[in-house]
């Protein structure tokens, strides 16, 4: 199933089912939020409407938007010839829409982007607002724009960007303009080894295209060694599963969404709930990020998680001192195919190492003819640029 | 052996402030039916955000301020995690990592003298709901959850209960009068932690916490049971002491062990990625302090060096409703002396006499003002003054078309003035014989006529003025 609900057969553009869109399920791929219609949209779909762009469904999405490709949504996964599809990039990969708004938790729609060779921005942190975003990950999740090329992503970018005061962690920039045209000759890219050493040769097949495609347009691009990045992958975990542990919490049966229909007291109501309700790598996630908060472990896990995130966003900008964009692979081999979802928690883990940067650092990442690249925060305009001069050659 | 008492505190105090903590509903109606007052935010629904009220942290400064506190200029907040149906995200956001106060102190004046009770520190949290629990089912109430709160830790520096309620009624007028909080009754909830040693030795002995006190009868009484039973306890082996949560037996006035799960919680406490640390700057700080009301006893000596008598100066500073109406009223011009004994005298006595308290004295200074300035000018006598209070007090009428309507001008021509004593002496012979036979006080009684005669809007000094000169004939 890619439309969990089908809304305007006019639209032109998916919302993920963890976005709000008001009156309408938002189940974020949950089986938990079960029948849970929200009072109101995300600043995003009703900036989007203001526009006069009209929503034409709402997508299926991994629980919680935690997983590979959505395989762990309640409402089963969505594959194409055995691989795994993201539900939005699929639907736009065939044109039955134009873009998809996509939350980037943990690089869900960038792997979705690559799978189904479209495109997918996540723009830089605090540009986008997170009102109405069914939250897990808060301090790294951003709501991006998946679409056919980057002139598309651009102008749907330019509708939603903004300063919102509802969301206390919105940039006070009031609005952002997007570029696709910035000069790219000349600009520098550099390719981390250790990660691209990480993947599959038809991975590497398609980065050495692309890197020569860049250098065709003047582009430089040099090898470089930064290890720390290989940690920004178990830093983002116990980031990522401490937050969206606490945010999760508040569904418990009481007010809204799946509720037991055995319990004898509270807990009972809690537990039942909540055993039904969430899937694998949700409880695992939940498990996980109970574990790094808890009295003893908090300042060896989730505090040295927060210092050693500033240090990789500190050494992340030194190399952006020195080069325009990174470029990077987005997943370990081109396609995914059904796995047992008990493996989902370990799995999703190892992939993390090519997307967790982005959701760790705030940067920009965009996700283009498989590849990944990342530009220094703000610099959402260089990457559209950079892919746009390769798009053209096509 | 003599035992010592040795008590700490942490008092919620919920904030004056016209919103919640972290959205835009009303916060402050708790007469309002069942989540009236709520929206998706203080509902924990997903996909809402904390906005931060501005408001509240300006009044948690000033709490800082009033109680001597350093005031942090980095501050968080953080999220507490726990499970239970009247916190619906499951989660209460509070300060643990820097509370935005630390470190004041409070001098309270007790039979003993005056004591010094340090402030460990003060932070910002939301409040929970409420469950409201029927026969057959529980309901939840939701309009008290995200109601801004401050929890002001002190130091373990009580030595007794009647420290304590010093304390309390000390931390309440100081929040009131600052405009902190309403301090209503009930919504000063205490935790109390308590142990006792033997006296004259430093260390401290098992402490157990009474949780979630407000009447200062039963906090008293808790305290001295509660200390019984640790002197019991070790003086003779009544039973072992744990650390534990207790609480107060109203009935039975006793405390008793909660030995809930509650109790060994793990909170999981971390940095509310959603709210960007607040940081004080000095700017920020120098307007909260300007905004700060002058301690009682710096208005108190204020007032007096403005010719007000120490009794009603300190009458006055009690009350912030007083206060505010006096400094009103002198900024709009009138004399100070003269404003306090309208507003001590006139004002406070009219509302005794309604059976209403100070604190609900509701009159605009320009109306009190316009009366006072009224009978300065002679327009109105004092007594025809106190007259257009009480009904402007009692009901709310317009003083001046009050005043008009009931003839209470006061006639000041000297002409008609003439006309009305001349009939009053022509129609008390024996008065007019009296006085002239020696008794002047005689002419009281001819002055009393007068002023009934002119139901008292007559001026008092040119009445005595033209009657003695008729007598004196």
């Amino acid at each position: 199933m890619k439309f969990i609900t089908k809304l305007n057969v006019s639209g032109k553009i998916a919302v993920d089912d963890n976005i709000l869109v008001e009156g309408v399920l938002s189940s974020a791929g949950s089986h938990i939020l079960d029948g849970f219609k929200p009072l109101f949209s995300a600043e995003a779909v009703t900036r989007l409407e203001k526009a006069g762009y009209a929503v034409s469904g709402k997508t299926n999405v991994g629980e919680f938007g935690l997983d590979l490709l959505g395989e762990t949504s309640y409402y089963g996964a969505v594959t194409e010839n055995g691989a795994l599809r993201g539900a939005a990039a699929a639907l736009v990969a065939d044109g039955t829409v134009e873009a998809a708004l996509c939350v980037d938790v943990n690089g869900y729609p960038r792997r979705a982007a690559a799978a189904s060779e479209v495109a997918f921005l996540k723009p830089t942190y605090s540009t986008v607002s997170r009102y109405g975003v069914i939250a897990a990950a808060s301090s790294g999740e951003q709501i991006g724009v998946t679409a056919k090329n980057v002139e598309k992503i651009a102008e749907v970018m330019s509708v939603i960007a903004g300063h919102d005061a509802k969301d206390g962690t919105s940039d006070k920039v009031e609005s952002y303009t997007y570029s696709t045209t910035e000069e790219v000759s000349g600009k520098k890219v550099c390719l981390i080894t250790e990660l691209y050493d990480a993947v599959s040769s038809d991975v590497k097949v398609k980065i050495d295209s692309y890197i020569k495609k860049l250098e065709a347009k003047g582009v430089s691009v040099e090898k470089i060694s930064l290890s720390l990045v290989l940690e920004a992958k178990t830093v983002w975990q116990i980031l990522l599963s401490a937050e969206t542990c606490n945010n999760v919490s508040r569904f418990d049966g009481v007010k809204y969404g799946h509720r037991a229909e055995k319990y004898r007291n509270i807990d009972e109501l809690y537990v039942n709930s909540r055993t039904e309700g969430f899937g694998f790598l949700t409880k695992a996630t939940i498990l996980y990020g109970s574990d790094v908060l808890s009295k003893g472990r908090y300042e060896n896990c989730y505090d040295k998680a927060m210092r050693v995130r500033r240090i990789i966003a500190e050494e992340l900008n030194k190399i952006f001192e020195k080069f325009d964009a990174v470029l990077l692979p987005v997943a370990s081999q081109v396609n995914y195919s059904e796995y047992d979802l008990k493996d989902a928690f370990s799995k999703v883990f190892e992939e993390s190492v090519f997307t967790a940067l982005p959701n760790l650092t705030g940067a920009p990442a965009l996700v283009t003819s498989g590849v990944q690249l990342m530009a220094a925060s703000f610099k959402e305009s260089t990457l559209l640029s950079l892919a746009k001069s390769v798009e053209e050659d096509k | 052996m003599g035992y010592e008492v040795v008590i700490g505190l942490e008092t919620h105090v919920e904030l004056s402030t016209e919103s919640k903590l972290f959205c835009s509903c009303g916060g402050h109606s708790s007469a309002d039916e069942p989540n009236d007052c709520v929206c998706p935010a203080c509902c924990g629904m997903p996909g809402m955000l904390p906005v931060v009220n501005k408001k509240a942290i300006e009044l948690a400064v000033k709490a800082g301020l009033m109680l001597n506190c350093k005031i942090n200029k980095y501050t968080t907040f953080d999220k507490k995690s726990y499970y239970y149906p009247d916190l619906p995200a499951a989660y209460q956001t509070t300060q643990w990592f820097h509370p935005i106060c630390v470190e004041g102190a409070v001098e309270v004046e007790t039979s003993q003298g005056t004591r010094t009770i340090g402030i460990k520190q003060i932070h910002v949290e939301e409040d929970a709901g409420k469950l409201v629990h029927t026969n057959d089912s529980s309901l939840v109430d939701y309009n008290r959850t995200s109601v801004p709160l401050i929890e002001i830790v002190t130091k373990p520096d009580f030595r007794s209960a009647e420290e304590v309620i010093t304390y309390l009624k000390t931390l309440k007028s100081k929040l009131q009068f600052a405009g902190i909080s309403e301090c209503e009754e009930g919504a000063m909830r205490c935790d109390i932690n308590i142990s006792v040693r033997p006296e004259g030795t430093d260390e401290l002995g098992v402490r157990t916490e009474i949780k979630n006190m407000s009447s200062l009868t039963s906090i008293e009484e808790a305290i001295n049971k509660e200390a019984i039973r640790h002197i019991d306890a070790l003086e003779r082996f009544t039973e072992e002491l744990v650390q534990e949560t207790r609480r107060w037996d109203d009935v039975k006035k006793r405390t008793f062990s909660m030995r809930n799960k509650e109790t060994a919680a793990d909170y999981r406490y971390f940095p509310d990625p959603n709210i960007m640390p607040v940081v004080i700057s000095d700017e920020w700080l120098e307007e909260i302090k300007a905004d700060m009301p002058a301690t009682t006893s710096e208005q108190a000596a204020k007032y007096v060096s403005l010719g007000i008598p120490e009794k009603e100066a300190a009458q006055i500073v009690t009350e912030p409703v007083l206060s505010q109406l006096l400094d009103s009223v002198i900024a709009l011009g009138a004399d100070a002396k003269t404003a306090s004994s309208w507003i001590i005298t006139d004002c406070v006595g009219i509302l005794r006499r309604n059976g209403k308290v100070a604190k609900e004295l509701d009159i605009a200074p320009e109306t009190l003002f316009y009366i006072i300035s009224k009978v300065s000018d002679n327009e109105l006598t004092r007594k025809a003054g106190r007259n257009v209070l009480v009904a402007v007090i009692s009901d709310g009428v317009d003083p001046k078309i009050y005043a008009k309507e009931n003839n209470l001008f006061s006639q000041n021509d000297s002409a008609a003035l003439e006309e009305v004593c001349k009939k009053i002496v022509e129609a008390n012979p024996q008065a007019v014989e009296d006085y002239k036979n020696g008794k002047t006080k005689a002419i009281q009684a001819l002055f009393g006529g007068v002023m009934r005669e002119l139901r008292g809007t007559g001026d008092p000094a040119v009445i005595n003025k033209i009657l003695l000169e008729m007598l004196s004939k």
